[in-house]
């Protein structure tokens, strides 16, 4: 027997593995990128957090039947891995179906559980297809997500479906080789789906039946390896990312912004100058110009979004026609992110300034200026994103690197700093009123 | 009724069991004094001792630091934390959510540590404990009121019920708009856009907010925040329902309806 399809497998997934984890490495170090940020509290809570937000899909379930086809779709990917690991050793080990001896009855179990979730995820594919293409969701066809990101999403779909039915192709071709007592193909007992089909290939010959099997596995196999590789520069890179987001998704209040302790210790030197030690270095970039000034968490954030649109459905100055959209601001992250790895890694890992950044070139002063800061977007997102965090840094930036600000802030800022109040009252009438009580 | 100053009680040796936060609104905008008075006037009635820093209260920071000042909220943190540390201050309320949120979570990092209740909570407590008695049959028993939630009160702090829990103690029919709770829509105000104009777009938020609201055929609508207050009482204006429809706070409810 050649070995020749053995050193082309073995070649094709040494290639394969390779190429993701090469991907995967330059992600790890973009998101290394962001300032560092500790998250070693609430361990109990953060694995709650895996469990019920990332395994769970808890959020998911505000729309109860979007979250049952989706979490057919997730266990269904998830546990047709497991025939992928039979397939992987097939493939090295020039075998075929190598648990059936082991597994014995118990085989045709299992193949039918996998063929029930291929149907559904097939199935629920297409309706995922229908909700983008034709029935036109109207997060699914929003104006972020002209060009590339929509065909991304149809890709994904269109792949799972393709992969879905060459399994079912590669089994049913199978079922009628075992039907005609063809040699290496041993009898695995009847599956459910694939036997439906048999009756289309009852009279191919085993000649072409033996070839359409093999087409099928290949075809099935490379798939799934071009899928892996896929995976880093699409949106769907959330079935691995939305598990460490959850475990780091912050904990306390989202009420509460991040302190800046450079700017606290300013404030208190000059206003308790004995307390400043001699040697202070000053402080750094305040707030976030360019993604490097962004906390890791809020770059981990823009690889994990799918860009489901829910923070920018829920997001009030989206729904009133202000061009903020949270969910562009992800996308928006991740864009120059990527653009900042490339650049290093065509400078020997040197980052060298392209005279552009995440604020004005990447995201607009009008986009900022809309947030109310009202947390819809962070209760809404399924995979644990805050936009929030990133608006609110780049605000910072805007202010206090630029002096940007429209001129009714600077008269706020300007009344509280003079008057205490944010309105340009006298601090002495503050309480008045209660000089008018009865 | 006199309201006494902390620096007063100080000055009498005393620190009060509860310090009164009013906040900016609360103590300039003619229309939130009215949310302040009702306030201060339960809490009188109750026999609560409590105080207010009155010329020494100052802005917490938080639209500062949502515009991106940071320098400025230190400023304003320092400064009260300064006062209020000075008086010995253990517990707060206030009924401003905004004030509520930096004082409760931002002020401990900058050494503020207080017990901080919002206004909404207290009202529920002393409901619960007998000692806010209403009035039978009161003015709005059987009228419907449609409770607006506060993005400060409520996503970021978890407060969705005290305030619905008073409002039910007034035996009115409390009636939900389509986005509530933690799906509730913002009024527009947060983030410092209260303190500007709203970027170009095709509708302003306070509207789109006030229209669900008014969706609801609520008589009333109940707010717990001086700016969502101010935001849906223009949406009603605009709307020209203000002879229908009026935008109260809940301390204002519980004022005219206590015995």
């Amino acid at each position: 027997m050649s070995y020749l399809p053995q050193i082309f497998f073995l070649l094709l997934s040494t290639v394969a593995v390779f190429a993701f984890t090469k991907k995967a490495g330059e992600i790890k170090r973009n998101i290394a990128l962001g300032r560092p940020e500790a998250f070693l509290d609430q361990k109990s809570k953060r694995w709650q957090n895996v469990l019920l937000l990332a395994l769970g899909q808890k959020k998911m379930f505000a729309n109860l039947p979007v979250a049952i086809m989706h979490f057919f779709l997730y266990v269904g990917f998830l546990i047709i891995n497991l025939e992928v690991l039979e397939i992987v050793l097939d493939g090295i080990l020039g075998t075929h179906r190598l648990f059936l001896p082991y597994l014995g009855n118990a085989y045709a179990f299992f193949i039918n559980v996998f063929e029930w979730l291929a149907v559904s995820v097939l199935v629920f594919c297409v309706f995922f297809l229908a909700r983008r293409n034709v029935l036109k969701v109207k997060r699914l066809v929003h104006k972020d997500l002209v060009g590339w990101p929509r065909s991304d999403a149809n890709y994904i779909l269109v792949t799972e479906i393709v992969l879905m039915t060459l399994f079912l192709t590669m089994n049913t071709t199978d079922l009628v080789l075992q039907s005609k007592s063809a040699p290496h193909y041993s009898p695995t007992g009847d599956f459910f789906w694939s036997a439906m089909f048999t009756p289309l290939l009852q009279d191919w010959s085993i000649e072409n039946l033996v070839i359409l099997e093999r087409v099928a596995w290949w075809l099935h196999i490379a798939g799934i390896f071009a899928f892996l590789n896929y995976l880093p520069y699409s949106k769907h890179l959330h079935i691995v990312l939305a598990f460490p987001n959850a475990y780091f998704a912050r904990l306390d209040s989202t009420g509460k912004m991040h302190n800046m302790p450079a700017v606290q210790n300013e404030v208190l030197y000059a206003m308790q100058p004995e307390l400043a030690p001699t040697d202070a270095a000053p402080p750094a970039r305040f707030g976030a110009k360019d993604v490097q000034d962004l906390s890791w968490k809020s770059l981990m954030d823009a690889y994990s979004c799918t860009e489901c649109g829910r923070c920018t459905d829920a997001c009030p100055a989206n729904a009133t026609g202000k061009l903020l959209s949270p969910r562009k601001i992800m996308m928006a992250t991740r864009d120059r992110l990527e653009t900042v790895g490339k650049i290093m890694a065509t400078n020997k890992g040197e980052f060298v300034p392209d005279n552009k950044s995440l604020l004005h070139d990447y995201i607009s002063v009008e986009e900022l200026r809309a947030c109310t800061t009202c947390n819809a977007c962070v209760e809404e997102c399924p995979v644990s994103i805050s936009p929030l965090d990133i608006i609110l840094e780049l605000r910072r930036s805007l202010i206090m690197e630029e002096s940007n600000a429209p001129q009714e802030w600077n008269g706020t800022f300007s009344n509280i700093e003079n008057n205490f109040a944010p309105w340009k009252f006298s601090p002495d009438e503050r309480d008045k009123w209660a000089t008018e009580m009865g | 009724m006199q309201v006494k100053s902390v620096a007063e009680m100080a000055a009498a040796g005393k620190t009060p069991e509860i310090l009164f936060w009013v906040g900016c609104a609360g103590s300039f905008d003619q229309r939130a004094q009215k949310i302040t008075k009702a306030f201060a006037a339960i809490l009188d009635k109750v026999g609560i001792d409590f105080a207010i820093l009155g010329k020494e209260e100052a802005c917490t920071g938080d639209p500062a630091r949502r515009a991106g000042n940071e320098f400025l909220f230190q400023m304003m943190a320092y400064q009260n934390i300064q006062v209020l540390n000075g008086y010995g201050i253990k517990k707060i309320v206030t009924a401003c959510p905004h004030c509520f949120n930096t004082l409760k979570n931002e002020y401990p990092e900058l050494g503020g540590h207080y017990e901080v209740i919002h206004h909404t909570t207290l009202l529920q407590q002393l409901i619960d404990e007998g000692r806010i008695k209403l009035k039978e049959g009161g003015s709005f028993k059987g009228k419907k009121i449609s409770y607006h939630d506060s993005c400060y009160l409520g996503r970021a702090n978890g407060i969705y019920e005290a305030p619905r829990k008073v409002l039910e103690a007034l035996d009115a029919e409390l009636v939900e708009m389509k986005r509530c709770k933690s799906k509730g829509l913002c009024c527009g105000a947060g983030g410092a856009q209260m303190f500007k104009e709203d970027e170009p777009g095709n509708k302003r938020i306070n509207l789109e907010r006030t229209e669900e609201a008014l969706a609801t055929g609520a008589s009333f609508i109940a707010a717990a925040c001086p700016f969502c207050n101010t935001m849906m009482t223009d949406g009603v204006k605009n709307q020209e329902k203000e002879n229908e429809v009026a935008v109260l706070d809940i301390a204002e409810m519980i004022a005219a309806e206590m015995e």
